[in-house]
């Protein structure tokens, strides 16, 4: 009989031991920790290959767990096994402020890095679709104000909705509710659809922001709105497949497949480059990432990084994030947060 | 004769059942087979093309006074690339055509020339060429992703560009080539430049570290419940925790390795140490169930034999029931292991969900993992990491091929019939 192999049995647990032990080893960090929004990650990941590659230090890890996620890691505490740095597809919030705080982290520093446009498209085959926020809301919502009375969504058809619409069901692919696109897309365009019904303004009025966003809020849920997950890619390999079906994304996809889908006009203005960075596209959104400012200094190549996401090559007009679908801010802008960078000024308050 | 049944009849019916049995359990094979087939099928078809790379041949003429011998870093390579380009596409002025025609090549190019210096400093003050990659639009336009009879707003490439396209194919300028850089470098977000080397490093030493754990544990584990424990209610509880603790979703694991691991140990995130000690306890009750059932397999003659010939019940264990088990036990880790190779919802809570350009070399460094590469490819706008993310789920796949062939030869090496 066979002897059991004693010798790899000694290696495997050797090496087991080895690796606990080298965790212990493991203290300060010389390589910068991202966490945070999933928008903002492609971009992310291209200043730190760009940051890695032209000054020699080690690439920063990004990694990608949403806004909400990477401010609750940011927040944790000081000290290397926190990250240095939060990328966030919404403005931090007080209540997240005050938790950096308890936890020691008196001075965040705040960067706008850019746009992002949230587009409605639909296949080429299909019809060009011109669309208001008050339709889209018409369309999406889970109760709409019908004859003075809030009732289940009745609308099937696009037509019903306004005689200009096509003639066709109604079916939008979006994103779940955690993610940061749906938020921006409930925030931007449903709420503003909702405000333009005099008797959901009143209902504001009377009884509170929170009854206005029950109503406001909800999507619908008979199957016309259909979450899609997380992936764009896929929104849009299903919107090739149905040509009747329109797709909520982000920018960057819609611009990296224009020869397959084409972005529905919202308010009369269709969702070009030229629109969002202009601020005529109604719905965008801003793009930040936060820095800890007591890792600035102690964990090396962080004030290197910011001045790489807020230099004129990466950020600027003709940057290569605007390559990736970044819309730009306006140069005065990416000035300023250029300085407040360079000088790491604490934000002082929302 | 009136009462006799019709026994040809029966036999008849009889044999049509048969048929028809042995039919359905073709058919199940044969709708398996196909399902496999279009599967593999579509990942092949759509990823083949992923291990070549358009490269574009420049042609270059630099003086030593151009370049810091000693200094190479300081010098502008991308400049250099660009003066190329410009030179290849005379008449271009327009700021935003010039962005375009740097933008034919990878922004990579400037590295591959100095690369390409530093091996041979004696191309300096001659006429040399050089193949650098095509940009990831170039790239599709040459393995035919991108439709040149769409208009030219619809199109990511511009007439300009394909005109340049066409003069360079004319010149023998644009050549498909293997890309042997997508086996040899770490993940990037230019399509062009992105391998897989990072996360099939990150995969191997989180595997090493799960088996070096679970293995050893989950083995002695069952040799004890199978072989010394005695049977009461003390065993049945644990037994029916191991039973539940296999069905636990693998998530739970993700958040426990959070609280304990990270939290506890201080483990640094994204690490493969970390990623390991987590699918470690993940694949420990697979283990674990697969060991009892081998060990039971051994017939109790061999133990009694042992037992008679004066061996120790340590002995017997050791030098009998346990090599003549291992066959199993083997095929129970691989099947544990390759679980475990497939997951990524566990990784997301330590951190291993994430972008990561150099290479792992260690149990510490920040790494990913193959099913984690492929899920942030498939999320990438580029289109070029469409073929990429099929090419990533052929290596992953031919990853578990070696592991399952690895187990095939243990089991065939070990095995004793009788």
């Amino acid at each position: 009989m066979t002897l059991i192999p004693r010798a790899a049995v000694l290696t495997v647990g050797g090496v087991a031991l080895a690796a606990l032990m080298s965790a212990q080893s493991a203290d300060a960090r010389d390589q910068i920790r991202i966490v945070g929004s999933s928008t903002v990650f492609p971009f992310s990941t291209v200043v730190a290959e760009n940051f890695g590659k032209n000054t020699g230090m080690k690439t920063p890890v990004v990694e990608s767990t949403g806004s909400g996620g990477g401010l609750k890691l940011f927040c944790a505490g000081v000290g290397p096994e926190h990250p240095d740095i939060t990328n966030a597809s919404r403005r931090i919030k007080q209540s997240e402020i005050d938790t950096c705080g308890k936890n020691g982290i008196e001075d965040i520093v705040e960067i706008k890095v850019g746009y992002d446009g949230i587009v409605l498209a639909n296949s080429k085959a299909g019809q060009v679709m011109k669309l208001s926020e008050k339709q889209i809301f018409m369309a999406l919502a889970k109760q709409v104000p019908v004859d003075g009375k809030l009732v289940d969504n009745p609308y099937e058809r696009w037509s019903q909705i306004d005689a200009s619409l096509p003639d066709v069901e109604i079916e939008v692919l979006g994103p779940p509710p955690t993610s940061g696109t749906r938020d921006a897309f409930v925030e931007l365009a449903m709420r503003d659809g909702a405000k333009a019904f005099p008797m959901l303004k009143q209902l504001r009025k009377d009884k509170g922001k929170k009854a206005f966003r029950a109503v406001s809020d909800s999507m619908r849920e008979d199957g016309r709105f259909i979450e899609a997950g997380e992936n764009d890619n896929l929104i849009v390999q299903k919107l090739e497949a149905n040509p009747n079906a329109l797709g909520i994304f982000g920018f960057s996809f819609l611009d990296q497949n224009a020869d397959k889908v084409r972005g529905s006009e919202v308010d009369g203005v269709a969702p070009t480059f030229e629109n969002i960075a202009g601020g005529a596209y109604g719905i965008s959104r801003s793009l930040f990432f936060y820095v800890k400012k007591a890792h600035v200094g102690v964990i090396p190549g962080i004030a290197e990084y910011v001045a790489e996401f807020t230099s004129e090559r990466a950020a600027g007009e003709d940057g290569y994030l605007t390559d990736k679908g970044l819309i730009p801010l306006p140069a005065a802008d990416l000035k300023k947060y250029q300085e407040d960078g360079a000088r790491m000024t604490r934000l002082a308050g929302l | 004769m009136s009462g006799e049944p019709d026994y040809a009849a029966r036999l008849r019916r009889r044999h049509r059942s048969e048929m028809r049995f042995r039919f359905y359990g073709l058919l199940s094979i044969a709708l398996a087979g196909v399902i496999l087939v279009v599967l593999i099928g579509s990942i092949v078809l759509k990823g083949y093309s992923a291990f070549w790379q358009t490269h574009v041949r420049l042609d270059f003429a630099i003086s030593a006074e151009q370049v810091d011998i000693d200094n190479l870093r300081e010098t502008n390579w991308g400049g250099l690339v660009k003066a190329t380009l410009r030179d290849m596409a005379p008449g271009v002025t327009g700021r935003r055509d010039k962005r375009k025609l740097y933008q034919f090549v990878s922004p990579n190019a400037g590295y591959d020339l100095r690369d390409a210096i530093a091996a041979d400093p004696g191309l300096l003050g001659t006429e040399f060429s050089l193949w650098v990659k095509a940009s990831d639009d170039i790239d599709m336009l040459t393995k035919g992703h991108l439709d040149r009879t769409l208009p030219e707003s619809d199109r990511r490439v511009s007439d300009l560009e394909l005109g340049w396209y066409d003069r360079f194919v004319g010149e023998g300028r644009i050549e498909l080539r293997f890309n042997l850089d997508f086996f040899t470098t770490a993940d990037s977000r230019e399509p062009e430049e992105a391998g897989i080397q990072g996360a099939l490093m990150g995969s191997f030493l989180t595997l090493l570290v799960t088996l070096a754990l679970s293995f050893p544990v989950g083995v002695m584990a069952a040799v004890y419940l199978e072989e010394f424990a005695p049977k009461n209610r003390w065993t049945d509880i644990i037994e029916a925790n191991i039973n539940n603790l296999a069905a636990v979703p693998s998530i739970v694991f993700g958040l426990l390795g959070l609280a304990v691991v990270i939290s506890l140990f201080g483990v640094p995130r994204s690490a493969p140490l970390a990623g390991g000690i987590v699918l470690a306890l993940m694949t420990l009750p697979t283990i674990i169930i697969a060991s009892r059932a081998a060990l039971k397999a051994v017939p109790p003659s061999i133990r009694e034999a042992a037992t008679g010939l004066g061996a120790s019940p340590h002995q017997v264990v050791m030098h009998h029931v346990l090599p003549l088990a291992m066959p199993g036990i083997l095929t129970g880790t691989i099947i544990g292991l390759a679980q475990a190779l497939g997951e990524s919802a566990p990784l997301l809570m330590i951190g291993m969900v994430a972008f990561i350009v150099d290479t792992p070399t260690g149990f510490t460094d920040p790494a990913t993992v193959l099913p984690v590469q492929i899920y942030i490819w498939a999320d990438s706008p580029e289109r070029a990491f469409v073929e990429k993310t099929s090419a990533a789920i052929m290596v992953l796949l031919a990853f578990l091929a070696c592991m399952n062939a690895t187990a095939v030869w243990l089991r065939r090496k070990f095995e004793r019939r009788w």
